[in-house]
């Protein structure tokens, strides 16, 4: 049998390294924050020829309103990233845009007033509070254990940050926009995440009854059995993001991107975060009760 | 056991057969042959059951507008605001039903002292004439000038006053043309009520002009002639033909009791919607064929149980989407394919631990431990992703949680893969492994 527990070392070499590189990120560039959450506009436009950034940003100024950016999709159409439009603008850009380029479509309008934020972040942190103390309650219970459930909540907060950490970059080089559908990317993470780490507590609970091993033995043992069930698994959801990733469209490729990233570090996290810090909780435990 | 494996075998054939038959495009052709697909139409003892089998999409796969208002309710006491809010979703019900738009849903929404009505109008992309039409308060007044004397400080004046006649006393208001110049005309029919009051006033106004004000704007201000008893009276304005149409809408649906203002939009145009459709549906087909691969890979023959197993969860999956019916939103595609995965976490959960336990067992002992011991860890897991489903969907319409409806389709659809994976990769794939597995025992 493999000795996973006794490369620790190597996991938190590896966890630390992309959270520290995405907290780096985090604190350098920051997120992009979407316009659900700060208000302004977003509108795609097909064109009838190709135009540069800098015609939209004319037009757009002309017209008074913020210019924040353009981003061609794979498909040829523009996705503007603008201030508050009236409709009265709306109008006028649309027009303009008709004068330039020959032909000119809407193909999606989105403006979200600038009070609407502020509700949104409270509804996502009540969202998010209550999913973590629900699955928390959930592992407690099932486990009657407290380091098993503060092991989980651990590799959660993992997974959390390696995803977080990552979307910054993400925002940082493709332009990823934190947006309602990031945040559920985040709680469905989150319960991923604790899929993972239940399946192998699982077993680890299982072989406690059975044969009473020291939990390091108990531990290595519970990875070996789960390690190709997980990888498989890993692969299976690899496979369909991927795809989804690829040929689904602009409006969920973040979203898509973001669950991917979650559900690697969450099957991840499960016997080299969770696992590792309840084996290395209960080695501490007993060099105290030997003292 | 009165149900054998053959018997649920025979019972799950039924059940794919019947959600085939309800996943089936409502017109299709084999060989060249068209046929179109019945809808459910059964009348058992009295009762009526009805289904249409179509597919409902979310605006952002169907194409049109969702908009959010805020109701001002500065100028009402706090005890009558949940009163003026429901008043407020009647008349912009109304209004749309009105317009003629299909399906179209306003529902309310207050959180933290604010009073909103999400709007959501499949089909529209022009929502300047809907936002037009749904956001103006459309209070309509008489006016009549009185006079004011001269005084010391000010010469002799005249000054508008509204009347007791109102928008309220209107029977009915609809879109006429003038028999003359052919230019669009709204007529205004009172109540008895209206129509004495109307007398009064143009009675007592006779000579003199009586404006006509909508929404503090005056849009006409005709001289009366003579008293009018009749109980009608036309706006004749300078209307264009849309306009004469949406203030008829505006007045049969009554006047907002508060103003609203605009304060969202999300609009998808159909051409959009639909290319998203063709992507999700290319993604799902590549990314399952490449799972399908995978599993075959990797478990052999009972890898082609787990695909068969998998596509049954599929046809079920669409028929309860199209039965319940779910909204299916682009996030709700992610939805369904995230529970894909899962589906086929709980055959691979079964499988490693079915080669653990043939080491020890005989086969078909090892199998039915296997889905024991497997299933311990399946449900267990997959309570913690239904828990945050519960949250996102949110069933209850918990005010301090999200109502965005592309949020609700991705957890709807996660939470119904997860309890269908469950049959699909318990009942279903345990059933056909039982036959597969008596099967090989005969040879």
């Amino acid at each position: 049998m493999i000795d996973w527990m006794k490369y620790r070392w190597l996991y938190l070499l590896i966890s630390g390294t992309v959270i520290l590189t995405g907290l780096f990120s985090l604190f350098k560039w920051g997120l992009q924050i979407g316009i659900e959450f700060k208000g302004g506009t977003l509108i795609e436009y097909q064109l009838g020829k190709n135009e540069d950034q800098s015609v939209f940003e004319n037009i757009v100024k002309t017209n008074g309103v913020q210019f924040i950016s353009v981003q061609k999709t794979s498909t040829g159409s523009y996705i503007l990233n603008l201030g508050q439009v009236s409709s009265d603008q709306r109008q006028k850009i649309l027009t303009s845009l008709k004068t330039k380029a020959g032909t000119a479509t809407e193909l999606q309008f989105k403006t979200i007033g600038p009070t609407v934020g502020s509700e949104l972040v409270k509804k996502t942190l009540y969202a998010l509070i209550i999913a973590a103390s629900g699955i928390l309650l959930w592992v407690a219970i099932q486990f009657k254990s407290f380091k098993f459930g503060i092991s989980a909540v651990l590799a959660m907060i993992h997974d959390s940050l390696v995803t977080v950490g990552m979307y910054s970059l993400f925002g940082h080089f493709f332009g990823a926009q934190v947006d309602l559908l990031f945040v559920t990317a985040l709680l469905t993470i989150l319960s991923f995440s604790v899929h993972d780490t239940i399946i192998v507590y699982d077993r680890i609970r299982e072989s406690k009854k059975n044969y009473g091993e020291s939990l390091y033995d108990l531990a290595n043992k519970a990875t070996s059995q789960t390690m190709v069930r997980s990888l498989n698994n890993t692969f299976v959801l690899v496979f369909m993001m991927v795809a989804l990733l690829l040929l689904g469209g602009e409006t969920i490729r973040w979203f898509v991107a973001t669950l991917l990233v979650g559900s690697i570090s969450g099957a991840y996290s499960s016997p080299f975060v969770a696992v590792s810090i309840l084996v290395t909780w209960d080695e501490i435990q007993k060099k105290f009760k030997k003292h | 056991m009165f149900w054998t494996p053959i018997k649920k075998f025979i019972l799950i054939i039924v059940l794919v057969l019947a959600a085939i038959y309800v996943c089936l495009p409502k017109n299709f052709s084999i060989l060249g042959k068209k046929i179109t697909r019945p809808d459910l139409n059964l009348k058992i003892a009295g009762f009526t059951l009805q289904r249409s089998f179509d597919t409902h999409l979310g605006l952002d796969l169907a194409g049109g507008s969702q908009l959010v208002f805020q109701a001002d309710m500065s100028k009402i006491s706090v005890d009558k605001q949940a009163t003026a809010l429901d008043s407020v979703k009647n008349v912009i019900e109304t209004r749309v039903n009105l317009f003629g738009i299909s399906e179209p849903t306003v529902e309310t929404s207050v959180f933290e002292g604010k009073d909103q009505i999400i709007v959501e109008l499949p089909g529209i992309s022009d929502t300047q004439q809907a936002i037009s039409l749904i956001g103006q308060t459309a209070q309509l007044g008489f006016y009549e000038i009185k006079e004011i004397p001269a005084t010391k400080t000010a010469s002799a004046s005249a000054k508008p006053v509204a009347t007791n006649l109102t928008g309220a006393d209107l029977q009915s208001a609809r879109v006429v043309f003038d028999s003359q110049t052919g230019k669009p005309e709204v007529s205004l029919q009172f109540t008895t009520d209206g129509g004495n009051k109307f007398a009064d006033i143009t009675g007592r106004n006779v000579g003199k002009p009586l404006p006509i004000v909508l929404d503090n704007n005056v849009i006409e201000e005709p001289v009366v002639q003579e008293k009018i008893t009749g109980g009608t009276a036309q706006i004749t304005g300078s209307f264009t033909t849309d306009a004469a149409k949406q203030l008829a809408i505006q007045l049969n649906a009554g006047a907002l009791p508060v103003p609203v203002n605009l304060i969202q939009e999300t609009t998808v145009g159909a051409t959009l919607g639909a290319l998203s459709i063709k992507e999700s549906i290319l993604a799902g087909i590549v990314g399952a064929a490449m799972v399908c691969l995978f599993m075959i890979l990797a478990y052999g023959k009972l890898g082609i149980i787990a695909d068969i197993g998998l596509f049954i969860f599929s046809v079920i999956t669409i028929a309860l989407y199209k039965l319940i019916p779910v909204t299916v939103t682009l996030p709700g595609i992610a939805g369904f394919m995230l529970s894909v995965g899962m589906a086929l976490d709980g055959n691979i959960l079964i499988f490693e631990r079915f080669k653990e336990e043939k080491t020890k067992h005989e086969y078909h002992q090892a199998l039915e431990i296997a889905f024991g011991r497997a299933w311990n860890s399946i449900r267990d897991a997959y309570a913690a992703t239904l828990i945050t489903c519960f949250v996102l969907a949110n069933p209850f319409d918990w005010s301090f949680l999200n109502t965005s409806g592309p949020i609700r389709g991705f957890a709807i659809t996660l939470a119904l893969g997860i309890f269908i994976s469950l049959f699909s990769g318990i009942f279903v794939s345990r059933n056909l492994l039982r036959v597969f597995v008596k099967e090989r025992k005969q040879k």
